[in-house]
């Protein structure tokens, strides 16, 4: 139930692993809003007016007042909705400081690398697949040092860092197979391969998170349109 | 590194990322030890302390290390609590101080690096393109003191290390920053009358003469 007078919405798309975020904020903090569902092939005119910078989604409009950047969002949830739900940020600033960075990181490396795994040159996809693989490591190795023995990068419970991967991960199965090949190994990464399990079965996720056979349908859509038209 | 008690900051002079740590540290008062770095030849405490981008700056706290310019900023913010608050108390206050300083860290210093590397058209279109960033950030800034406001704050830590860079950017592109974007310029002045500002930017000229070195290093001339 929405608080009286607060007014959420959220301009997002239910195919989009970045819209994904604040909706599992949202969620895990229990709090309702609006669902705008945007095109993937035409802007709004609510998203360019209140996105003017990058005009991207997802954008939260908390009582007409617009949030981009979708971790940006996703601490402005946590610390808007303070008496809801779990904090989603530790509250050690060492903690806060590898969370960030991690999510810097995986932001910086895994959509582009995605990308070319799905992308239209072949050739290239061993060694994205090579440094994909050797990113998992990495984060493989950062559970291990910063979860404490719990399950979620957040402990207990789900938090920023879980959200954030959780979003490029929700895109690891449908990579696989499009491209034809495997990127989350259990016997490599067992415990991010846990945690997966975990976090696509957390209540606050698991009907977020779109199917797999949908990505791949969407993957396959998008790239089709932009193929050259047939002569 | 063994857990010394103590702050250090592993940086380059010249950095701007580097930059933001030191102005936040000397806002706070805080006592840190700097070590500087030769980046053609990197030390092994900053290859310990850094192994996944090795890259300075790295602000290194009782032994742990924290990497990335922003998140060292509100590292130092929320660890330091007591004195000159860099971030507003408001959650949207907050939200949009984070996105500028993200839109600074996105931006300008790619594009700064495209007004020297770059000549011709490909130098024309960075020129252009910083100066749709300038004249942003102008709107954002509008009237305030500071991005801040009153206080200096987030984005002000954020974008004041690249005022430095100004001059090169101008004289590389031929254009004048004070020409397209006054009130950043004034800001600029007026940050430069903070103490931790004028102690950490270096000269605009002795920047460009980095940037020299840079351009002849780079083949570009």
């Amino acid at each position: 139930m929405a608080d009286l007078g607060e007014e959420v919405k959220l301009i997002g798309s239910s195919n989009s692993l970045f819209s994904s975020r604040p909706r599992v904020a949202l969620k895990l903090k229990g709090v309702d809003y609006d669902f705008l569902q945007e095109k993937w092939w035409q802007k709004s005119d609510l998203l360019l007016e209140s996105n003017p910078v990058y005009k991207k989604i997802p954008v939260l409009i908390h009582n007409n007042k617009p949030v981009c950047e979708s971790m940006i969002i996703v601490e402005y949830i946590d610390e808007t909705w303070t008496s809801k739900g779990p904090s989603i940020l530790p509250s050690d600033p060492y903690d806060r400081a590898m969370a960030r960075f991690w999510t810097a990181y995986s932001d910086d490396k895994f959509p582009s690398l995605l990308r070319v795994l799905t992308g239209p040159v072949p050739g290239e996809i061993p060694e994205a697949r090579e440094q994909f693989v050797a990113s998992l490591q990495l984060l493989e190795a950062a559970l291990e040092k910063c979860n404490k023995g719990k399950i979620f990068f957040g402990g207990d419970d789900i938090g920023y860092l879980d959200i954030a991967l959780g979003s490029h991960f929700g895109w690891i199965e449908a990579t696989e197979k499009l491209a034809g090949i495997r990127l989350l190994e259990k016997e490599k990464v067992p415990r991010l391969a846990e945690w997966c399990e975990h976090y696509f079965g957390h209540p606050a996720v698991k009907d977020i998170m779109p199917m797999t056979e949908e990505l791949v349908a969407f993957a396959t859509e998008v790239k089709s349109s932009f193929s050259a038209p047939a002569k | 590194m063994a857990s010394e008690k103590g702050v250090m900051l592993l940086d380059f002079w010249v950095s701007p990322f580097g930059q933001r740590a030191r102005i936040a540290l000397a806002e706070k008062g805080v006592q840190y030890e700097y070590k500087e770095e030769n980046l053609t030849e990197k030390s092994e405490l900053l290859l310990k302390a850094n192994p996944v981008h090795k890259k300075i700056p790295v602000l290194i706290h009782d032994g742990k290390p924290v990497c990335e310019s922003l998140i060292i900023v509100e590292y130092i913010n929320e660890v330091w609590s007591d004195k000159a608050p860099l971030m507003p108390s408001d959650p949207y206050q907050k939200a949009q101080a984070r996105f500028w300083a993200d839109f600074v860290d996105k931006k300008v210093y790619d594009c700064g690096s495209r007004l020297w590397k770059l000549k011709g058209e490909e130098q024309q279109a960075a020129k252009k393109e910083m100066i749709e960033i300038l004249q942003l950030l102008e709107a954002q800034l509008g009237d305030k003191k500071y991005f801040g406001g009153d206080s200096f704050g987030f984005v002000d830590v954020a974008f004041v290390p690249f005022t430095s860079w100004f001059y090169s950017y101008e004289t590389c592109a031929n254009f004048s920053v004070e020409g397209v974007a006054p009130k950043i310029a004034q800001w600029a002045k007026r940050c430069m009358e903070r103490e931790s500002v004028a102690k950490t930017l270096y000269d605009p000229k002795k920047v460009y003469e980095f940037v020299c070195f840079l351009k002849k290093k780079f083949g570009v001339e």
